[in-house]
């Protein structure tokens, strides 16, 4: 959708800018909102771009540099902490070789710290995308990461064949 | 009335006040940051708390109003003991740079570290160094030195309106940030300064060209002139602690001869130049439309002599680009004249002379720089001084300001009239045009007590008025009857205010004049901190005063102007005005992102 | 909306009695605790219908008696009378701050401004705290039967519900649970065939914890920094596009249609005197068996940990957080205080979200302190100077204390800022910081003090020489 589509679809009054930041990020296939979106943006909703970014940048869901296609937010809060959220961040810096606020080579992920995202009775937490993780240790990290990474695999060995019948 | 106390003492007080204004009428000064009389009351800096009784926590006194009854202490322990902690924090987070800081000595953090009598700060400085936006001609941003008060935001979003400057991130790690950028030059900013007037530290400042000016100056190759703006005179007292609105126009300019300038002279002059011009411009617009029914003739037509409005104008309603005088400003007039008519006047080469201007505008600075600003041949004007700067300047050079005699200025270019001094605060354009174009037309004065047009004076943010002509000369008889409507806005609020009611056909006018700042370039972002409403009045009334008392109070009477025109210019709009003392606009809007 | 439907919800006639648990989608995050015994304790009111109904079939939470209240409220009450029953109640906000909602509500209803508006906030962002999403997502009607009553009692036609956006269920269930309700004509234009007219939206948060607080989301919601605002004009007079706007808390809405169907004395049979109802706790830690509870106010901690959180998991009890991270410490001299707003308040304490995080010996203080910190730090708004640097400052102490590098001073200071923070902080974020740091102080001093003096350079620092930076190199 083009960022009229998005304010359309809305509503271009301004109580309407988080919901169509969302849409913006969202639809972006790096996760993030870029700057060409914010002038745009600025002018279809009449609003000056130092306060749409001022805006977007209060909130930690959203991102001004391009992020991987999975973004991982591991909960930093005290509940997770007194359960292990450390050993968790190791274990993903680990298998990924990045650290927080880092994106891998392939730009498949993005690891984050975050705020408690209200799952706290699994701690250790976290979010891949929309998807939820609890009762984290080691094992399971590398077990939920080589899944997505074999489905990526996967993917790609499929748009591989695809290309290749349409020779 | 209701009745209150405040530590212990009885006052009265009126209802809807503040503590803080309650407390100042009670001669008890509480410490404010964030803080700024009719620009902003966030009650966010938490400087300006005070203990009320049966109240759990400290309130804020600058938004907190009073009750009756209600017993106030502003000095017990927790609150001195809050105060000084929220110092150490700010202090903590600040950069202990102060010998060397633009704002020394005149820095509200640094006069509050000490009246709190702050001997240590117990807190390590967590202050992070951010790099120093030096990318526009005009402002200076230091974000390490912010302390986030948010006047430079309030000033910028809401009563300029530009929307430049905004906090971005959140917690700790908030800055105040241009645009969508890192630096002012990548962001829309029309240079106005308004920010760098209000900052409570040395976060925003103009950029300093005292250096420069003195390079030239120490230059025996180069002759060296100054024109000093019309809002000078009424402000620069202040950097002296001299009473606001204290005349000091005699001082400034044997200052500037002690200073080594080598010819003093007044953009007066140059102001006169563009009534004459501008006056003309307005007529002949108004006969084209009238008279030859020529539907291209854009009106109404605006005035051109502020720069920040001109940038604001190309960024923002570049479709009013015909309807913009096209002079020049009179800082640019000055300089394009003192390197064509003056230089050879005095038989120098223009790229021997030097132009420097006293300015009580950042915008200048970046104006001045402007590419097609160099119709002498050379750049018309080199460099641009702050009252601010100027101040300093004086200092620098060990000069008792207060206790010098009068000098006059230099001729022919420091002759002008008393029109051009009311150039200096919002209405005066206007009506130091009234008074030329009314007179050429009807050839009477304006028909107004002492000159003035009095439903235009004041600070208003929009004034109006109408002037019907009649008993007009032959030649412009298709004036008479008519009604001219004029319309006065300073503060760029104010001009998008006005702007948007003309595109939707609410209002028609004739002729508009805009200043970029409020109360007029009185109120630059140039001039000494902190220009508070009352002080606009003082600087205004300074103004009037200076214009009632002279000779010649007209533009087009005088003498040295017809001098120039007659050896040089040849008429208004003439051949040689248009190419010296006319300009073009450029549609900006496409670099606004 | 069908004659026939009406009939059946105000008579009690459920479309099926059907109880599907088995239908609902046991995702492992589910945590309601299903032990009878315990959680069945007085019955519940709050949670009552969550892991009993599929969530995601209108039908079913009708069956349980579902919009009936609402029903109720609409023929036979007139809103005044809706406001009473509340007041009589005794309900207290459930979103931290305990203000009385029957007296909240009387002040959005005086004002005559329209349109007014009812807003639930679903911004849960303390930690620690998770019954909101577990009420959102097990029993999503019963918000919006709550939001419903509020905004006839007050006279508002449109209600809010600020989500924050890390709760995608949620915000998927309410979705489908306001489009069945407004199919059956349970939202929208003349609901039950009265004059009244009520719709819901949906505004997603994106990542703030501030934004909990009431004035800070109603910026949120209008589009601008989640910052607070100043107070008054309280959100009852000015709120939501400056218009007339009662906040309420997730739980504290679910308390609304069980109090206007069984009446404001049948409330009052749970609880105690000054805080009458359930409480929802959700309960962590170094305990069998974490979760969600609802159970009466007024029990004690030392019942939540050995009765229902089935003991601890390992090691001995050392302390406990009640009420997320903004909320103060107890020792385990204070484990049979009982948990209510009066009787923590007369201990300093607030019950704040009724998260209870449980923690074991292994846990240093210091540490653990230094995690809060870093948690506000994050998410401080920036708005107020004391908090914006206090905080960051404060984490820094704590950091030195846990690395062994702290001033002789650092508790004092600590202290002193704390104490500054609770007196001049703009917004409740900023004065909660001192909760866990005075109680801290004051039952674990010495554990802190400790920290101190492992400090090997102690000996050599005094007062003059502590600001001096040698240079060996």
């Amino acid at each position: 959708m083009t960022i009229k589509e998005i304010v359309d679809k809305y509503g271009s009054k301004r109580e309407n800018l988080l919901q169509i930041l969302h849409g913006i990020q969202n639809q972006n296939p790096r996760n993030y909102i870029n700057k060409e979106s914010i002038s745009a943006l600025s002018k279809e909703m009449n609003i000056p771009v130092s306060q749409i970014k001022g805006t977007a940048s209060f909130y930690s869901m959203f991102s001004f540099i391009p992020r991987g296609k999975y973004v991982i937010r591991v909960c930093e809060s005290p509940p997770c902490h007194l359960l292990g959220a450390e050993s968790i961040f190791k274990a993903i810096e680990y298998k990924l070789g990045i650290m927080i606020g880092e994106t891998t080579k392939d730009g498949l992920f993005t690891l984050e710290g975050t705020s408690c995202l209200g799952i706290c009775g699994v701690a250790p937490a976290m979010m891949i995308n929309e998807d939820v993780h609890g009762n984290l240790n080691e094992e399971k990290i590398f077990q939920i990461l080589d899944q997505i990474q074999e489905q990526e695999k996967e993917r790609i060995q499929l748009c591989r064949e695809e290309a290749l019948t349409r020779f | 009335m209701i009745n209150i106390t405040m530590n212990n003492m009885k006052i009265e007080s009126e209802e809807g006040t503040t503590i803080l204004d309650a407390a100042k009428k009670a001669r008890i000064k509480i410490p404010t940051l964030c803080y700024l009389k009719n620009v902003q009351e966030p009650g966010s800096c938490r400087m300006c708390v005070v203990e009320i009784e049966g109240v759990r926590t400290l309130q804020p006194s600058c938004i907190t109003h009073v009750s009756e009854g209600m017993k106030i202490y502003t000095n017990t322990k927790e609150v001195r003991d809050a105060r000084k902690i929220i110092l150490e924090l700010l202090l903590s987070d600040h950069p202990w740079e102060c010998n060397t800081c633009d704002r020394n000595q005149d820095c509200e953090l640094q006069k509050l570290a000490e009246e709190y009598g702050i001997k240590e700060v117990r807190f390590k400085s967590i202050n992070e160094e951010l790099p120093l936006d030096e990318s526009t001609p005009g402002i200076v941003r230091d974000p390490s030195k912010c302390i986030l008060c948010r006047r430079c935001v309030t000033v910028c979003q809401e009563i300029q309106e530009v929307g430049t400057l905004s906090p971005r991130a959140r917690g700790f790690d908030t800055i105040i940030a241009p645009g969508q950028a890192d630096l002012l030059s990548e962001a829309v900013c029309v240079q106005c300064g308004q920010c760098a007037a209000v900052c409570p530290v040395g976060a925003i400042i103009e950029k300093d060209d005292i250096d420069k000016v003195w390079e030239a100056i120490d230059n025996p190759d180069k002759f060296v002139i100054v024109q000093t703006a019309p809002a000078i005179r009424a402000a620069l007292g202040e950097c002296f602690d001299l009473e606001p609105g204290t005349l000091v126009k005699g001082r400034m300019t044997t200052a500037l001869r002690m200073l080594g300038f080598d010819g003093v002279f007044d953009t007066n002059f140059a102001a006169d130049l563009t009534i004459l011009e501008e006056g003309t411009e307005l007529l002949t617009r108004l006969k084209k439309a009238i008279v030859d029914e020529d539907k291209s003739v854009a009106l109404p037509m605006f005035t051109s002599c502020s720069p920040g409005w001109i940038n604001y104008m190309e960024h923002f309603y570049p479709e009013l680009i015909p309807n913009v005088s096209t002079c020049k400003s009179p800082q640019q007039m000055f300089g394009a004249v003192a390197k064509t008519y003056f230089a050879e006047k005095v038989g120098k080469k223009k790229e021997d002379i030097v132009v420097v201007s006293i300015m009580p505008c950042t915008a200048k600075k970046f104006e001045c720089n402007r590419e097609e600003m160099t119709d002498s041949g050379v750049k018309d004007v080199d460099y641009v001084l702050t009252t601010r700067e100027l101040g300093k300047f004086i200092k620098q050079a060990g000069i008792d300001f207060v206790n010098i005699p009068d000098e006059e200025m230099d001729a022919p270019l420091g002759i002008s009239t008393g029109a051009a001094d009311i150039f200096a605060n919002t209405g005066g354009v206007m009506e130091a045009a009234l008074r030329t174009a009314y007179e050429i037309v009807t050839g009477r004065e304006l028909p107004f007590d002492k000159l003035h047009v009095v439903p235009i004076q004041g600070l208003d943010g929009v004034k109006e008025a109408s002037l019907k002509i009649e008993g007009t000369k032959e030649e412009w008889e298709f004036l008479e009857g008519v009604t001219v409507n004029v319309a006065v806005a300073h503060g760029l609020g104010n001009a998008k205010k006005i702007i948007e009611e003309i595109k939707f056909g609410k209002k028609h006018y004739h002729f508009i004049e805009i200043m970029t700042c409020p109360g007029g370039c009185i109120g630059g972002g140039g001039q000494p901190r902190m220009t508070t409403d009352e002080i606009r009045k003082a600087r205004i009334q300074a103004i009037y005063k200076e214009d009632e008392g002279r000779e010649y109070r007209k533009s087009h009477d005088n003498p040295a102007l017809k001098v120039l025109y007659e050896e040089f210019l040849g008429k208004p709009l003439g051949e040689r005005s248009h190419h010296l003392l006319h300009t073009k606009y450029f549609n900006k809007k496409d670099e606004n992102v | 909306m069908s004659r026939r439907s009406i009939d059946q919800i105000l008579e009690g006639k459920p479309y099926k009695k059907l109880l599907s648990s088995e239908k609902l989608q046991q995702s492992e995050i589910d945590l309601v605790n299903t032990d009878p015994k315990k959680t069945q304790y007085y019955g519940r009111i709050v949670l009552d219908n969550c892991g009993r109904i599929n969530p995601e079939e209108i039908e079913e939470y009708i069956g349980t008696g579902g919009y009936q209240a609402l029903g109720m409220a609409l023929k036979e009450k007139k809103p005044e009378d809706i406001i009473k029953i509340v007041k009589d109640s005794g309900l207290k906000g459930r979103g931290g701050a305990g203000f009385p909602t029957g007296l909240k509500w009387s002040f959005a209803a005086q004002e005559k401004e329209s349109p007014k508006y009812v807003i639930c906030n679903a911004d849960e962002g303390e930690p620690g705290t998770f019954k909101d999403r577990l009420i959102m997502e097990g029993d999503p009607h019963k918000i919006l039967e709550g939001m419903a009553i509020c905004a006839y009692a007050i006279g508002a036609n449109i209600g809010y519900i600020y989500i924050r956006g890390e709760y995608q269920l949620s915000i998927q269930r309410l979705e489908k649970a306001i489009k069945e309700a407004e199919k059956l004509g349970l939202l929208g234009k003349n609901i039950f065939d009265t004059d009244f007219d009520f719709e819901v939206k949906i505004k997603i948060g994106a990542g703030s914890y501030v934004c909990g607080e009431e004035t800070a989301l109603l910026n949120s919601m209008e589009g601008f920094r989640g910052e607070p605002r100043l107070k008054p004009p309280f959100p009852a007079k000015s709120g939501f596009l400056s218009k007339p706007t009662n906040l309420n808390n997730v739980e504290t809405l679910a308390n609304i249609p069980p109090i206007i169907l069984n009446g404001a004395e049948w409330f009052r049979k749970f609880g105690t005197e000054d805080s009458p109802g359930t409480k929802v706790y959700s309960i962590l830690g170094h305990i069998n068996r974490p979760g969600l509870i609802e159970v009466p106010m007024g029990i004690t901690l030392r019942e939540i940990i050995y009765d229902y959180a089935g003991g601890m998991s390992s090691g001995e009890f050392k302390m406990a957080q009640i009420g997320g991270t903004a909320g103060g410490i107890l020792p385990i001299e204070l484990l049979d205080v009982p948990l209510d707003y009066l009787s923590l308040q007369i201990e300093g304490h607030n019950l704040g979200s009724g998260a209870i995080l449980i923690m074991n010996e292994t846990v240093p203080v210091v540490d653990f302190l230094e995690c809060c910190m870093k948690f506000f730090v994050h998410e401080s708004c920036g708005r107020c100077s004391i908090c914006r640097i206090g905080t960051k400052q404060m984490y820094e102490s704590f950091k030195y204390l846990r690395e062994k590098e702290a001033n002789y001073d650092e508790l004092k200071k600590i202290e002193e800022l704390a104490e500054a923070l609770k007196l001049v902080a703009f917004c409740p974020l900023g004065q909660s910081v001192a909760s866990p740091v005075l109680s801290a102080l004051k039952y674990f001093r010495a554990e802190l003090s400790k920290e101190i003096d492992s400090n090997e350079d102690y000996e050599t620092i005094t007062r003059e020489m502590s600001d001096i930076v040698f240079d060996y190199s």
